[in-house]
């Protein structure tokens, strides 16, 4: 493997929100890395702090928002030619102005789940992909309008320049993430956050959305976070997965990891509750219960009510980060030397049994 | 998978035949949403229709329920046409037969009214309780049945969770004994854990109770495991019908193969493998209006012209 280029490093992220019912802590301690040219996915349900913990690094947080520890450290290169240089960054303390000069838009570029909510119905599209590179990159209006054409070609919409009059309404949902996407790379970016990209729209027109994510990060060396409920999408596109679970981070592993050697009940609940187009069951398998409250002071594992496999311990102090290899670690107790030994459940263990063989035989 | 519970020489539940809906926008525009639609579901069936947003899936669920009055085609009832007007009496007996699950499960609860009123509503209008304590121990026993505490009747709709509320929206559908329930998209708004454990309970509801359901969904995985059979709707035309075998191990359509081909699945090496197959109507040179039902099974059929099904029949065998 090629040395790697760290571009992004979250570590002991704490994030809380104040509410009418009391202070929530919603990301507990999160720590993270992003290289160069890799795409990351976090994954977890509603509520996991997923969302919040990309939008901070955008600074868009809602206001009642408050930052608790942890620093978020960005390196990106500035200037042209000799007075290029690498410099660091920590986004949680960069000002709001520092921030909208050189990073928003610039540099890290965000995609969210509903195009329609994203971009400005009263506004042609045209207007809305050259703004970013009028502001960022000072190109002239014939400039920008060229580079735009090329960007409706690159995400794959035909006719840019007759096109870029049109408005938001007059696309397609998929054509209209395809604009976003368009949006987000007018800058030309080196970290694309995607808030789930595609769960608002249909199955073929996320597979397609998916790929051309894929093929444009490979040609521009992109970064990619990936953030989404949806572990079919993580396995079409990841190279690292976190798996979230109540404000922390629970699991974290290469994507073979991950999938075929789960070690954290949560993750096994999760890849669980997929349903198996080759196995025809009674039921599908779910999670017992629902995700904690977090506005109570969580003791112990934040998994413990719903996990079959709790310890006693887990309802006491908190799984310490096991790390299993360089790349993938999990925090449960059960990893630990004195727990009992657990095995996968039986129709998961099948199941990727069946998906290794299937992989060796191809 | 269940048994077949379906009898095909039983009488349809509901049976609709050649429906049209077209929906006139301007003098000179009309859109085309459902073109000649026919299926039929049996009781304690569950039929899946799946489609692209667009195709008309929805359309057809809101027609069904009476929401829209179908331009051409006729919709029957318990052998009974209902797709005109009605006398007041067999229209009462509609709206208790006939229930509806919505896609979005705050947007559907009234949020100033408490839940055991929402679940109510329905026998509040059929007068379907004799004194107020039957009333509230019908309610109670329904919110036990889809897995929540009886208390919560009392509570209003903002202190659930979207499972939760989702299983409000089944209560109060199941409240009635309807004997058939259309579902429109009532899982797409749920995480994926929490609607393994909605697509559960309709599962065990219809075991118990023998419904039918009309389900609508545009993911294929989640359908597969509640259907009996499977209609598949492009641009609203049913393009293929068959039970959820026929149509998840021999699928016919070019679109159909395109749906599948597309579900995303829990294994990165595959994923990474698999190309999805690109299906594109107006590329295709295809004419769905040119086509009519070709059998392949006995509940298996696709819309296409004598060509293309021989063509894709040879595609398909290889």
């Amino acid at each position: 493997m090629a040395k790697r280029e760290k571009i992004l490093e979250i570590r002991n992220l704490s994030i809380s929100f104040a509410t009418g019912e009391g202070i929530l802590h919603a990301v507990r301690g999160v720590n993270l890395d992003v290289h160069r040219g890799e795409t990351v996915a976090i994954v977890g349900e509603s509520g996991s702090g997923k969302s919040v913990t990309a939008r901070a690094a955008m600074g868009i947080l809602a206001p009642n928002s408050h930052v608790d520890s942890g620093t978020m450290k960005f390196w990106y290169e500035e200037g042209t030619g000799d007075t290029r240089c690498r410099r660091e960054a920590d986004l949680l303390r960069m000002s709001e102005r520092e921030r909208r000069r050189a990073v928003n838009g610039r540099r890290i570029a965000m995609v969210f789940q509903d195009p329609m909510t994203s971009l400005d119905p009263t506004m042609a599209i045209g207007e809305q992909l050259m703004e970013g590179m009028r502001w960022h990159n000072r190109l002239s209006k014939a400039q920008a309008r060229r580079k735009a054409v090329q960007l409706l070609e690159l995400v794959g919409i035909p006719e840019g320049e007759r096109r870029l009059k049109q408005y938001p309404h007059q696309f397609s949902g998929g054509q209209r993430q395809r604009i976003v996407i368009a949006m987000a790379l007018a800058c030309d970016p080196e970290l694309l956050i995607c808030d789930e990209p595609t769960t608002a729209l249909d199955v073929t027109i996320q597979a397609r959305i998916l790929e051309l994510i894929a093929r444009l990060q490979k040609k521009l060396n992109l970064s990619v976070i990936y953030i989404t409920h949806d572990l079919g999408v993580v396995a079409k596109v990841a190279d690292f997965v976190h798996v979230m679970y109540a404000g922390k981070i629970v699991e974290s592993g290469t994507a073979e990891e991950i999938f075929y050697d789960p070690r954290h009940p949560y993750t096994w609940g999760l890849l669980s509750a997929i349903p198996d187009l080759h196995e025809k069951g009674e039921r599908l398998y779910t999670i017992p219960g629902t995700p904690p409250n977090l506005l109570h002071e969580i003791l112990g594992d934040a998994f413990a009510p719903r996990n079959r496999y709790a310890l006693k311990i887990d309802y006491r102090r908190e799984p310490p980060m096991v790390r299993l290899s360089d790349t993938h670690s999990a925090a449960t107790w059960l990893l630990d030397e004195r727990a009992p030994h657990v095995e996968l459940p039986a129709a998961l263990r099948a199941r990727i049994a069946r998906m290794k063989q299937e992989g060796n035989v191809l | 998978m269940m048994e077949k519970t379906c009898d095909i020489k039983r009488q349809p539940l509901l049976q609709v035949e050649h429906l049209r809906q077209y929906f006139p926008i301007s003098r000179r525009h009309v859109v085309r949403a459902v073109e000649d639609v026919s299926f039929s579901v049996y009781p304690g069936e569950t039929y899946g229709l799946v489609g692209e947003s667009g195709s008309g899936k929805s359309t057809i669920g809101r027609t069904v329920i009476r929401l829209y009055r179908p331009t051409a085609g006729r919709i029957l009832f318990d052998g009974k046409d209902i797709s005109g007007a009605m006398d007041a009496l067999t229209e009462n007996d509609l709206r208790v037969q006939m229930q509806m699950i919505f896609q979005d499960p705050m947007a559907c609860l009234n949020p100033r009214k408490k839940v055991g009123d929402i679940v109510a509503q329905g026998l509040d209008i059929h007068h379907m309780y004799a004194s107020a304590g039957e009333r509230a121990e019908k309610v109670a026993r329904i919110l036990r049945k889809v897995g929540l505490a009886p208390e919560y009747a009392s509570r209003f709709p903002h202190q659930f969770s979207g499972g939760q509320r989702q299983r409000i929206g089944i209560a109060r559908a199941l409240v009635m004994q309807p004997k058939l329930i259309i579902a429109d998209e009532c899982i797409s708004a749920l995480d994926v854990s929490v609607q393994a454990q909605v697509i559960n309970l309709m599962k065990e509801i219809q075991q118990e109770t023998g419904n039918a359901y009309l389900f609508i969904a545009h993911d294929l995985s989640m359908v597969r495991y509640l259907s009996h059979r499977i209609g598949v709707l492009h641009m609203g035309y049913l393009v293929e019908s068959g039970t959820a075998e026929e149509i998840f191990e021999q699928p016919v359509h070019p679109y159909t193969r395109s749906l599948l081909s597309a579900i995303p699945q829990p294994d990165p090496r595959a994923e990474r493998r698999r190309r999805v197959l690109q299906y594109d109507y107006q590329t295709s040179g295809m004419d769905y209006q040119q086509g009519h039902c070709h059998k392949i099974g006995a509940n298996h059929w696709v819309l296409a012209t004598q060509e293309e099904y021989e063509m894709w029949m040879r595609q398909c065998s290889v």
